[in-house]
């Protein structure tokens, strides 16, 4: 039972860490498309290792209900899915709608 | 073993604030749409976190259906900047 409360705290640690990173990245970076591409991926990854380390927590937790763990396990799915989608579709519309890249040497915005 | 998931839920929360700078400060719209779309996603985190947390297992749905609907809401925004109409 140890491993598995040392495998949930990992996993749940590591997914809070790299939604923080990607958070620290949408304050730092200089431009929209560098902000997208800091979160884009970091907050889809945070996400997905939460959720799994929830449904490793139940998986040997509460092992009578195994509808939960295949909920979590769509959920995942559908999130691998979606956010990088919605990330794109964001992306699409500010470069069809003229926001310039950012260059080196120019002001933050 | 359940302190875990109160850490986590605290932290996330934080990182929820930190977005949160963004999406009220940001230059432009597209931005704060952005920072909308990565809160809800946190908070769909969030959700399955506190449900643990709180020993409640409804709200797996609540972050299923929340899932839906800031997907399908941020992409509505991205298209209607784009085209100007729906």
């Amino acid at each position: 039972m140890i491993i598995v409360h040392v495998v949930v705290t990992a996993l749940l640690g590591t997914g809070v860490f790299f939604a923080m990173v990607g958070s620290i990245g949408l304050l730092r970076f200089p431009d929209f498309y560098t902000r997208l591409h800091a979160t884009g991926k970091c907050d889809t990854l945070g996400a997905g290792l939460v959720i799994l380390g929830a449904m490793v927590y139940h998986f040997f937790q509460y092992p009578e209900t195994l509808l939960v763990p295949a909920k979590l396990a769509f959920l995942i799915l559908f999130i691998f899915i979606a956010n990088p989608t919605a990330t794109h579709a964001i992306m699409k519309a500010a470069y069809k709608t003229g926001v310039e890249p950012w260059r080196l040497g120019e002001e933050r915005r | 073993m359940i302190t875990i998931f109160f850490v986590a839920s605290l932290l996330i929360t934080i990182t929820m604030a930190l977005s949160l700078y963004r999406a009220v400060a940001g230059p432009g719209v597209f931005n704060r749409v952005a920072a909308v779309n990565i809160i809800g996603t946190k908070t769909i985190v969030l959700l399955v976190v506190m449900g643990y947390y709180f020993e409640r297992p409804y709200f797996f749905d609540i972050a299923l259906l929340y899932a839906m609907i800031n997907f399908i809401g941020t992409l509505v925004f991205a298209k209607y900047i784009e085209r100007g109409e729906l």
